[in-house]
């Protein structure tokens, strides 16, 4: 166990059940301490990578240190101690969106794999030629690449649900789209650039109602709202386990059990299979189905904890206080002279998309850097999503359960930098 | 962290970048190509006039991008002009090693005779900011592969 971690199971700031207490949240992430160019490090690209708070880092090298072997394999005592971890933590992500049973979580190496896989292994399964695949214009690359290899490989057709200049969804616009040809809605539950809430709910049942299964991208959805695949009857629900705080090298798939056990396997190679000749070969059931080869295991321990680390402290705590600072945020950004807010939506996550006059994205983020002032500036893998609003790039400033209103106003004060040298 | 930034943002960098010069599409060029930073979405285009004795007779671009990306773009339309492709390809390797080699000595291209280089060391503040290299170098990319028949080019 590393010594800055000596109770890595420890509850994020003790009170925080009572009160958010994000001074307390903070002490829990050692990189928040850093300085970059001298000024301490506001850390506002959340929703590219959230930092990892001692917890995780604590589980997973504790995991390293005493309890790591190769998982479902050995009959040493090494392995079933490395393989109850790497289960717990599939029961632990199952708890979190609140999935059935356990053997619908899926760990892949990563959300865009995670979509990948079900482009691949249900659109070739159940997709053919004619069929009618709708995604929405907010969609990140990652949900939209897969279906058109898909479209390559069977013929189905792509079609794109609209949304307003704010940024709304617009759910009549998609309603329009399904037919009875309609197979598959894949669709974000929060726009990774504009931070739209999407009425997912309503998207779903009017796709079931259509007869059309449901992906829903809920990577930007994870770290900032309670989730609940079953009461959404969401048929696949990915998510990127470090956008939670948790490690990178890990994604999750949620799927039905029924759609799982009848998908083809995805990846073949070990684990995945229950009996191998060179005539013929048969497969596991799910999940290890979709899990050929060495699983990532630590990092499968890491997402445990970064999911007891959020469950500790609460989602509503935490949609509460990223509410404050996109309120707060959205106030001071409007303030700035010759700033435009990109995305206005109704429902909005912590995510302030913005351009600014005179000085081109890349230039913002450069700028800002220098005040120790992490954004993104640039499309945000949503080209398409970019072209809707006429713009190649915006600056991205994502808030985490880690921010605070003074980092806003270093965003602020480092913005009036910038119109400083560019206006 | 102002010095640095001075450093970067010259008044001639935002002066071009604001006031892009030899920007469009001229008639009667031969050569073009086609520039593109997949990080950032940036994209622009080089013409060239190459002339039957062998020198750049005309250069402009269109596009868009950040200030670095445009300055650089713009300057380079200016100290193009009367050059042989072996040169352009000269002043592009000083220009890359401006941007990125600590080691790079500026009076050393003064051995070229080159009182146009002098204009491109307003970028030697890039250097500071490797991010920024690609943005200062696309339109040096997109030019090799205009003059070298190449048509399309990324700085991936």
């Amino acid at each position: 166990m590393s010594s800055n971690a000596s109770a890595p199971y420890a509850a994020p700031g003790s009170n925080s059940m009572l009160a958010f207490d994000v001074a307390r949240v903070r002490e829990d992430f050692p990189i928040l301490r850093q300085e970059v160019y001298g000024k301490p490090l506001v850390y506002l690209d959340n929703a590219a990578s959230a930092q990892k708070p001692r917890q995780v880092i604590g589980a997973m090298s504790q995991a390293l240190e005493t309890c790591y072997a190769n998982v479902h394999r050995g009959a040493h005592y090494m392995s079933q101690h490395a393989t109850d971890a790497y289960e717990q933590a599939r029961a632990k992500v199952q708890a979190f969106l609140g999935a059935e049973r356990p053997e619908e979580i899926i760990f892949t190496h990563g959300a865009t794999e995670a979509i990948n896989l079900v482009a691949t292994s249900y659109g070739q399964g159940f997709l053919k030629q004619g069929d009618e695949v709708v995604l929405s214009v907010l969609e990140h690359h990652a949900n939209i690449v897969p279906w058109q290899l898909l479209r390559e490989r069977t013929g189905i057709e792509i079609k794109v649900a609209p949304i307003d200049d704010d940024g709304n969804f617009l759910f009549d616009e998609f309603e329009k789209l399904l037919t009875p040809r309609t197979k598959m809605v894949a669709i974000t539950h929060i726009s990774n650039a504009l931070g739209t809430i999407t009425p997912i709910a309503a998207i779903i049942e009017a796709a079931h109602a259509a007869g059309a299964k449901v992906l829903v991208d809920g990577c930007q959805a994870a770290p900032h709202q309670h989730l609940d695949v079953r009461a959404l009857d969401a048929d696949f629900y990915v998510f990127a386990p470090h956008k939670i705080y948790g490690p990178t090298g890990i994604g999750v798939l949620y799927g039905k059990a029924d759609l799982l056990n009848a998908m083809p396997p995805y990846q073949g190679g070990g684990e995945m299979i229950r009996k191998v000749t060179f005539e013929e070969t048969t497969f596991q059931d799910i999940p290890h189905r979709f899990e050929a080869g060495t699983p990532p295991i630590v990092e499968a321990i890491g997402l445990g904890a970064a999911v007891d680390y959020l469950s500790a402290i609460g989602q509503t705590a935490v949609e509460a206080h990223e509410a404050g600072l996109l309120a707060y945020a959205s106030e001071r950004l409007a303030d700035i002279p010759g700033l435009t807010i990109i995305g206005r939506a109704r429902e909005k996550a912590s995510i302030v998309s913005f351009v600014m006059e005179g000085a081109h994205p890349h230039d913002i983020g450069t700028v800002i850097d220098r005040a120790g002032v992490a954004v993104r500036a640039g499309h945000h893998c949503a080209q398409p999503l970019m072209e809707r609003f006429g713009l190649s790039a915006t600056a991205r400033a994502s808030f985490g359960l880690y921010n605070t209103r003074e980092e806003v106003d270093a965003l602020a004060d480092a913005l009036a930098k910038v119109r400083e040298i560019f206006a | 962290m102002l010095d640095e930034l001075r450093e970067l943002y010259q008044e001639v960098i935002l002066d071009h970048g604001k006031n892009p010069r030899n920007f469009g599409r001229p008639d009667g060029t031969n050569r073009q190509a086609e520039g593109y930073n997949p990080l950032c979405g940036d994209r622009l285009t080089v013409y060239v006039t190459l002339a039957d004795d062998g020198r750049i007779a005309e250069a402009a671009f269109e596009g868009k991008g950040c200030a670095i990306s445009v300055a650089s773009a713009s300057l380079l339309t200016e100290v193009l002009k009367g050059r042989t492709v072996a040169e352009a390809d000269a002043l592009f390797d000083s220009f890359h090693r401006l941007c990125t080699d600590d080691a790079f000595d500026p009076d050393d291209v003064a051995a070229l005779g080159e009182e146009a280089f002098e204009r491109l060391q307003v970028f030697s503040g890039v250097k500071q900011f490797p991010v920024r290299v690609k943005c200062a170098t696309l339109a040096w990319h997109t030019l090799h592969a205009a003059l070298h028949g190449e048509g399309r080019t990324t700085t991936e």
